[in-house]
């Protein structure tokens, strides 16, 4: 007797489980996220990836979640740390597509995560929209992976807007044609110096110095003290956040002043310009945001309010996007099939923090390349064509 | 004449990297792989201590010294005594602490991601230009400079001058002759390792006058420290500052001269050539 009541009460409390278990998988909508927490590109993540995914999360929450066909469904975040490690990040994937069971991901952060996570992505028949990975290898990419998108462009419209805004500088007489080029030893930066030297050659500027230092170098006195004596009008670094700090530092502190000063990732950050203050001023760097917007400073406000800290003026805007991108076409589609979401991200253009992203061809064509420290803004001063708002680049004054 | 100024510079960064693990390794036989940790900590705390009450990282210094010296002893009696207790080999307790300390890398890493999250750190702290022969070098990195001569130098009187230091040097040497002479091992590793904690959160905070730091950038610091721990010569604080400096002048050198993607090439050739003709460190014991 006892058993069977055991049993009933067992039968019971299993079915009430599995229902009301039932009526909340309706209800939620559950997005995967892997990205680094810990390991060398963690800075990065934290201030360009992660409080992104936090605020779109909230935003949508606060407003009764995403309108899936007449029905709201709430987001939860399931999210793991990759420890920047491919292999992590792979098996984070598999996680989120075979245990979790997650309706959408999140991209990955990096390009290298990016494409070492894709071809799994793709398995699993996931929309891959990504906002941090810049190559030259995009348009193989899409192709290989329909259901990637790649919104912040290759590393050769990055190294070429480089050559943009130094021409633009050189035809007001601002600077001469003596370029210092250097860069860090890895993916990145490779692929722009590869891209952005034929680039300046063309435009007919002169190499001067050039080198290129391990990933992880913080004592670059050598490299600016060799530039310096190179006696170059423009400096230009294709660098990381320490490497970019190290740089702008040690050129502040050895008097090396040139008519343009470009250092690579982190001169968007918004603790850059709160280290070098007035000397950042002039300061060009990869990326750049059309600060004028009504939508980007909107976002900008309410990035601080969520987070409690600045986005940064390249990437975080772009990953924003891309989950403004993910979240529209859910809603439009009206469902939550993945292969139906798919087909919705190539058929019409978004409305965005960064203005309207097309993806027809599964690339975002509308790019900033550079960006430069002007009173306080990093904008810019470089872009693909059809990107609105660009300013002109000016000459950097000597370092205070 | 630059390049050895700001080599030399270097060679002082370096020494206040490894002057911690030189006696933690050296003295109290732990190789401990939070080492780097440590210093990230006490990057993050001077920080701290300037952003949120202007605490300058030369005052800092007072406060963050001996706070470190408390923590790491508590972790030397709780966690490693217990290891250096059991361990019926030299051998034994060293895996056992790499492996405990591999444990604690993880812990402070935890710790830090938390409290401070995952971005890259720095602030302006004597970002001057200094005057050397007419060549610019950074004031902050000039006084960490200075600090860790003063650091080391107190610390070889320490060893080299009082009983007390003595004692210390030859456990390093020899912990089971320490003992029959007396010397109380367990308490002198104890301090050895306490004291190699607070020299590391003294590296640590003149380090974040000049480093942007995050709170995974600990075991490049605790890979350094190691290379330079073994080839100045186990426990040996002399050789410790020695192999910095030749390091410091070497990748400077290097960078400047032939090119600054070769500095890690010139570290690992030098590393291997002193463990092929001093394989006991510049100023190592010869093993008999």
């Amino acid at each position: 007797m006892f058993r069977r009541h055991m049993m009933t009460l067992a039968v019971s409390v299993a079915t009430l489980a599995a229902a009301t278990g039932f009526a909340a998988a309706q209800d939620t909508l559950k997005i995967g996220a892997s990205a680094p927490k810990t390991g060398p590109l963690a800075g990065g993540a934290a201030v360009t990836h992660w409080p992104n995914i936090k605020l779109w999360i909230q935003e949508v929450n606060n407003r009764g979640g995403l309108k899936v066909g007449g029905k709201n469904m709430k987001l939860e975040l399931v999210e793991y740390d990759d420890k920047t490690s491919g292999e992590e990040a792979v098996k984070n994937i598999q996680r989120l597509a075979t245990v979790d069971k997650v309706d959408f991901i999140v991209t990955p952060y990096s390009t290298g995560l990016n494409v070492a996570t894709a071809p799994l992505i793709a398995r699993y028949g996931y929309p891959h929209i990504t906002t941090s990975a810049a190559t030259d290898n995009v348009p193989e990419f899409a192709k290989r992976w329909p259901n990637s998108f790649w919104l912040l462009g290759t590393s050769k419209q990055l190294a070429e807007g480089v050559a943009d805004a130094l021409v633009k500088l050189r035809d007001s007489g601002a600077i001469g044609k003596r370029v210092a080029l250097v860069n860090v030893a890895d993916a990145f930066g490779l692929e722009l110096f590869n891209a952005g030297k034929p680039a300046l050659q063309k435009a007919g500027f002169d190499i001067v110095y050039e080198a290129s230092y391990p990933l992880g170098t913080q004592d670059v006195a050598p490299i600016i003290s060799a530039a310096k004596a190179a006696n170059p009008d423009a400096f230009v670094a294709f660098s990381y956040p320490p490497d970019t700090f190290a740089l702008t530092e040690q050129a502040q502190i050895q008097k090396f002043d040139v008519g343009a000063f470009y250092v690579g990732v982190g001169t968007a950050f918004p603790g850059y310009a709160g280290r070098f203050k007035d000397n950042a001023n002039g300061v060009m760097g990869v990326g750049g945001i059309n600060a004028d917007s009504k939508a980007l400073q909107e976002y900008r406000k309410k990035h601080k309010e969520v987070t409690g800290a600045d986005p940064d003026s390249w990437a975080s805007a772009v990953t924003y996007a891309g989950l403004q991108v993910l979240e529209q076409a859910i809603e439009r589609a009206g469902t939550t099939d993945k292969a139906a979401v798919i087909a919705e991200i190539k058929k019409k253009p978004f409305n965005t923090v960064v203005g309207e992203i097309s993806l027809a061809d599964n690339i975002n064509h509308k790019v900033w390349s550079v960006g430069q420290w002007q009173n306080g803004s990093f904008n810019g001063v470089a872009a693909s064509k059809g990107v609105d708002g660009a300013k002109a680049p000016v000459k950097k004054e000597a370092w205070k | 004449m630059e390049t050895l100024i700001t080599g030399i510079l270097l060679g002082g960064t370096y020494a206040l990297i490894a002057l911690g693990l030189t006696l933690q390794y050296g003295v109290a036989r732990i190789m401990n792989l939070a080492t780097g940790e440590t210093l990230v900590a006490a990057c993050f705390i001077a920080f701290w201590l300037f952003a949120s009450y202007q605490v300058s990282p030369l005052w800092g210094l007072f406060l963050i010294a001996p706070a470190a010296f408390v923590i790491n002893w508590a972790i030397y009696t709780w966690l490693l005594r217990p290891l250096v207790d059991r361990a019926k080999t030299a051998g034994m307790l060293e895996v056992d602490s790499i492996l405990a300390t591999f444990g604690l890398l993880f812990l402070f890493q935890g710790l830090m991601l938390r409290s401070f999250g995952g971005a890259y750190t720095s602030y302006t702290f004597l970002a001057e230009r200094f005057e050397i022969f007419g060549g610019y070098y950074g004031l902050n990195r000039v006084v960490a400079f200075v600090a860790a001569c003063l650091i080391a130098g107190a610390l070889y009187l320490f060893l080299y001058r009082t009983r007390y230091g003595t004692a210390v040097r030859a456990v390093a040497v020899n912990p089971n002759s320490a003992n029959l002479v007396g010397i109380d091992v367990a308490s002198a590793a104890a301090l050895a390792f306490a004291l190699g904690g607070a020299l590391t959160a003294c590296g640590g905070t003149l380090l974040s006058t000049y480093y942007t730091f995050n709170a995974s950038m600990g075991v490049v610091f605790t890979m350094k420290a190691l290379i330079i721990v073994i080839m100045g010569g186990v426990g040996d604080v002399r050789g410790a500052v020695l192999a910095a400096l030749i390091l410091g002048i070497a990748e400077t050198a290097v960078a400047r001269l032939v090119d600054p993607g070769l500095t890690l090439a010139a570290t690992y050739a030098l590393f291997t050539l002193v463990l092929l003709f001093r394989p006991q460190g510049i100023f190592g014991r010869q093993q008999t």
